[in-house]
């Protein structure tokens, strides 16, 4: 997930690799004029890449509304509709020059507003990245990407967050937050230097999110009713299991392109393995959930099981490209049960995330980032290396959600009334029901004595009759 | 006339219309209801936490027939609707005034009888 720099460390070769696939023998004299053919298939492929990560926003949307209580789910869709959208106008603004500012000082760096880069001689030429894509093709991909990390606050902060204070949140966290910490390590700041390794984004994303998520839900405060006084938990189930099971499904498909692009180039080698890992991890991850859950009820949980895919997932994108088939359903298996564990002690210590997004991202991302120091077949990952990277994030994201987070409570409020909480966001936030049976046969309006749920025709009869 | 009120299991709805088609019973009212008996609702499981349903989901059907005719459409719903089991329902027999049919005036056992 590196651009220019790193690619030409380990694109080059790759490049040569794919060359040499295209034309055997000719190695050498392709290095200097990339095959335009090559070019071309590579750049289509991170083009189809980006667009699979856009789709992970509609599996987003469909996990979150699916998860939650069908009185909030116009309100959940409204954010997931929002966030990808501020997400690329943020980081065409500002986000992809402060997440790759080209030579920096490691911690902080600009490279200007706007993508007029994309302009400069040589931006869409194999030049620009060894072949791999062009500056627009970059530009969309990181922003698709970007919009991610705020998508996974959504779900934690879900039923009770006051719509215009998230939607400061989510614009200065994808706008300002995520990029610059992203810089530090895919725009060659100083974990990059210390030797730090995430190839897809199991910290960068997920656990930035995570952590943001966690700090939110700890702001905010749980749903009205979560828990009992005598400690006791009251479920609040989620109201369309169809619908989560249609959001992970999407979010599987999306990590093709999520991982598969993170590869940066079309590599016949590195992509198929990397969609081959993502996706053993992510059964596996399935399996390990499955397995957790069995020791706690002898029902099979479907949220459970989902969320079980979704942790494989989170935990092998760290290290897909450097750990084995074979490893990469352990980590994924162990990323399943690490998730069932986690949903439960979070629901301990009274945390109120409705969708599990602490548990899959914040702690799948960690053990992600950790696996590729056990795991990884590079010598030059460590695990001490990874938990100096994966605290550096814990700071940063967890000290600005927190001026965030606190900063909204104590201006403009950061939650609903209690009486809005009850009745539903959809009403309160937006006037909108996400399910409306008005006009249908046999729908009654809950007040009673509105003309609401009758028919036009039938509304004209009673006036004429008066 | 008699009102006979029965709350039932749901999935016991087809038996139940049959059983009163079988009697020649004319005409039949079903609602969902929620509520509890000596069953006292029950335990759902929800991501590793259990919570109890206080109200279960019944339906209510609601039957006018002519006095004579009580006893059998109790005695045929009785059975229609029994499994054994704790939590097969109610049946209630409440005497009623008076009927109209809306579309003729009819009153009386003639707004309940077939024409």
């Amino acid at each position: 997930m590196f651009r220019r720099p790193l690619t030409r460390t380990v694109l080059t070769g790759a490049a040569l690799l794919a060359a040499s696939w295209l034309a055997p023998g000719d190695a050498f004299a392709q290095e200097e004029e990339f095959d335009t053919a090559l070019f071309t298939a590579n750049n289509i492929w991170m083009m189809l890449s980006a667009a699979l990560v856009f789709v992970m926003h509609l599996g987003f949307a469909m996990v979150e509304s699916g998860l939650t209580r069908a009185k909030n789910t116009t309100n959940i869709l409204f954010k997931n509709t929002f966030i990808p959208c501020v997400g690329i106008l943020t980081y065409f603004l500002c986000g992809f020059n402060l997440m790759y500012p080209g030579e920096f000082n490691g911690f902080f760096g600009f490279a200007g507003f706007g993508i007029s880069g994309g302009f400069a001689e040589g931006a869409n030429t194999p030049s620009y990245a060894s072949g791999g894509y062009t500056y627009w093709t970059d530009f969309l991909f990181q922003a698709m990407f970007a919009a991610t990390a705020a998508t996974i606050v959504s779900g934690a902060v879900a039923e009770r967050v006051k719509l215009g204070s998230f939607m400061i949140f989510s614009t200065i966290f994808v706008g300002l937050v995520y990029p610059i910490a992203g810089s530090w390590k895919w725009g060659k700041g100083f974990l990059d230097a210390a030797g730090f390794y995430d190839f897809a984004g199991s910290t960068l994303v997920h656990s930035v999110g995570g952590w943001a998520a966690l700090v939110g839900t700890l702001v905010l405060g749980a749903r009205i009713g979560k828990y009992g006084k005598s400690g006791d938990v009251h479920p609040m189930p989620g109201h369309s299991m169809p619908l989560a099971t249609i959001g992970v499904f999407l979010l599987w498909l999306g990590w093709f392109g999520f991982n598969g692009g993170s590869v940066l180039s079309a590599d016949p080698a590195l992509t198929s393995f990397v969609l081959v890992t993502t996706s053993l991890a992510a059964a596996a991850g399935c399996m390990g959930a499955i397995l957790a859950y069995s020791f706690v009820s002898s029902k099979p949980d479907l949220s459970m099981a989902l969320n079980g895919i979704l942790a494989g997932l989170v935990g092998i994108t760290a290290g897909a490209d450097v750990i084995n088939p074979t490893t990469s359903i352990l980590v994924g298996f162990i990323a399943g049960g690490l998730v069932v564990a986690s949903v439960l002690l979070v629901d301990k210590i009274k945390i109120d995330d409705p969708v599990g997004a602490i548990s899959v991202h914040l702690v799948c991302g960690i053990w992600g980032t950790l696996a590729v120091g056990l795991f990884s077949t590079n010598p030059d990952h460590s695990l001490a290396i990874q938990a100096y990277g994966v605290l550096c994030y814990a700071v940063f994201t967890v000290l600005c959600a927190a001026i965030l987070f606190v900063g909204l409570k104590v201006t403009i409020g950061l939650r609903v009334s209690e009486e809005e909480e009850l009745e539903g966001l959809d009403l309160g936030e937006h006037g909108m029901r996400a399910y409306d049976l008005t006009g249908s046969p046999g729908f009654m309006e809950e007040s009673g004595g509105s003309m609401k749920g009758v028919s036009l025709a039938s509304q004209k009869l009673v006036r004429n009759e008066n | 006339m008699k009102k006979i009120e029965a709350i039932i299991k749901p999935f016991k709805l087809d038996d139940a219309k049959d059983g009163l088609a079988k009697m020649g019973v004319q005409g039949l009212t079903v609602s969902e209801v929620k509520g509890f008996g000596r069953q006292k609702g029950h335990t759902e499981l929800y991501r590793g936490a259990e919570y109890v349903v206080d109200f279960l989901p019944k339906l209510k059907l609601e039957i006018v027939v002519p006095d004579e005719d009580a006893e059998k459409v109790v005695l045929a719903l009785q059975e229609a609707c029994h499994t054994g089991k704790i939590g097969d329902g109610k049946i209630f027999v409440l005497p009623v005034d008076d009927a109209v049919r809306i579309r003729t005036g009819e009153h009386g056992d003639a707004a309940i009888a077939s024409s």
